[in-house]
């Protein structure tokens, strides 16, 4: 599942469980959003979220045992779909969360995991043992329009073509010279103690939370549209 | 304030003083009156120059005039107008039939970069001045046609990241590595001298200036729908 710990500014929000591979379920769905309402709710100015994970994985994307476990094929596709209606709602949570976000990906990220990371507004990643994949053309799966909206908004030129459509396994420095990643460093405890450098450092702009949350909005106008939010303007200075 | 220079087939339109050249109502009518005048003015082979004496190209709206309103509601109100007001100007720009440079030779922040970005061109110093969109900072949210402007005309969404979320103050030679100038240069008289020798080169072609004025439109078609720009189509045949 996942846990929510509070260190001084920082949100730090952990992928724990048993479950090496951190697969998306109702379970972590619910729990994960559910840390982030608590983020939101307790945020001030000068908040930051820094999401970390341990092990090999840091999202291998849904849970394909729980959806396959159904009863009978409509109920597979049932599952399958309640699973795309969460990631929804994961993006739309991290979208409008009112302070600047960092995913710190310590090992490898497939499909709704790569989402999962791109959700943030910056993403660290290990150089080495760790690699974003969008497995879903090789699965055979379609990529639907609020993720591919998602991709459109934080990922620019062939990088977007390459990360979508080549069903590639790009790795750390891969990932870095395509835009996908900020940096990358050589250990897991390396790559979160960066995320959480990171938070540090955007947490003492001490940025007004919903003015933050307004300009993300704006920022990624066309994937707001696609979700059905709006941005709010907002013009009382701060001099 | 600013003034409006003809040499040769080149207009440069320039700020005056030692000022931050901070854009109240006064100073965008005056600008909107010059480029009418360009407008008037252009033959085949103009091009215009956009400058600034001093150490800013210009730093963006007068909050003081805003704040000298005497409440809260009363500089939101002045805000909301300049914002309003200073439309038509990257209209003007978006539309005036001729190759257009911004030579930054000093800080261009918030409104002064999105004048600075209204152009076609970029030019500016390696070794003084930034780019910078104050406004995260300062807790102001980013007005539509600014978003719109930087969607379309700054490719890469991590430098669009940057400089709307993060606030990020970028000097010359990562605004040229990162394809937000054109060039950079090592001074301000190295500057100018670009900027007239690129207007030069561009006005040397001759192009029709209505018929460039619509394929720079075509460029930057959401930006010049929310400018309420329309488009011509034209056929000219030319042997």
């Amino acid at each position: 599942m996942c846990s929510l710990e509070k260190r001084g500014n920082l949100f730090i929000l952990i992928l724990t469980g048993q479950n090496g591979e951190h697969r998306l379920n109702p379970n972590l769905f619910s729990s994960i959003i559910s840390a982030l309402s608590r983020a939101k709710a307790e945020s001030t100015r000068g908040s930051a979220l820094v999401t970390v994970s341990h092990g090999k994985f840091f999202c291998n994307g849904f849970d394909l045992d729980w959806v396959n476990a159904a009863g009978s094929d409509e109920e597979t596709q049932q599952r399958f779909n309640l699973l795309l209606d969460y990631l929804k709602q994961l993006v739309l949570a991290f979208i409008s969360l009112p302070m600047p976000t960092i995913a710190a990906v310590n090992g490898h990220a497939a499909a709704g995991g790569v989402v999962l990371a791109l959700c943030h507004d910056y993403v660290l990643m290990r150089r080495y043992r760790s690699v974003l994949y969008m497995i879903d053309l090789d699965l055979g799966i379609k990529i639907p329009e609020p993720f591919m909206a998602l991709f459109r908004a934080k990922i620019s030129g062939s990088a977007r073509r390459d990360l979508l459509l080549r069903g590639l396994k790009i790795k750390g420095e891969e990932a870095l010279k395509m835009g996908l990643v900020e940096a990358v460093y050589d250990g897991e405890e390396e790559v979160t103690n960066a995320g959480i450098k990171m938070a540090d450092d955007l947490a003492k702009r001490t940025w007004h939370g919903e003015v933050y949350a307004e300009i993300r909005k704006g920022l990624y106008s066309e994937l707001c549209d696609i979700l059905g939010i709006a941005s709010i303007p907002i013009a009382t200075p701060k001099l | 304030m600013c003034t409006l220079e003809k040499r040769g087939n080149l207009f440069i339109l320039t700020f005056t003083g030692e000022n931050q050249h901070r854009f109240n109502p006064n100073l965008i009518g005056s600008l909107l009156s010059l480029l009418s005048q360009v407008k008037a003015e252009a033959t085949r082979g103009s091009a215009l120059i956009t400058q600034a004496q001093g150490k800013f190209f210009s730093n963006g709206f007068d909050l003081d005039w805003a704040q000298a309103a005497g409440s809260e509601q009363g500089a939101a109100e002045r805000l909301h107008h300049m914002v309003d007001l200073f439309k038509p100007v990257i209209a003007a720009l978006l539309s005036l039939p001729m190759p257009t440079i911004a030579a930054i030779t000093g800080h261009a922040a918030a409104g002064g970069f999105v004048l600075a970005l209204s152009h076609d061109y970029l030019i500016m110093r390696k070794d003084r001045g930034v780019l910078y969109m104050s406004e995260v900072d300062i807790a102001l949210t980013i007005p539509d046609y600014f978003n719109a402007l930087f969607r379309e005309k700054i490719g890469d969404a991590s430098v669009r990241r940057d400089f709307l979320l993060r606030g990020l103050k970028m000097k010359g030679d990562e605004a040229e590595k990162r394809g937000v100038v054109e060039a950079a240069y090592g001074g301000e008289a190295e500057v100018r001298e670009a900027s007239v020798r690129l207007a030069e080169n561009l006005g040397k072609r001759k192009w029709h200036g209505e018929v460039y004025a619509e394929i720079r439109k075509g460029l930057y078609p959401q930006l010049s729908a929310i400018l309420g720009l329309t488009h011509k189509a034209y056929t000219i045949a030319r042997l």
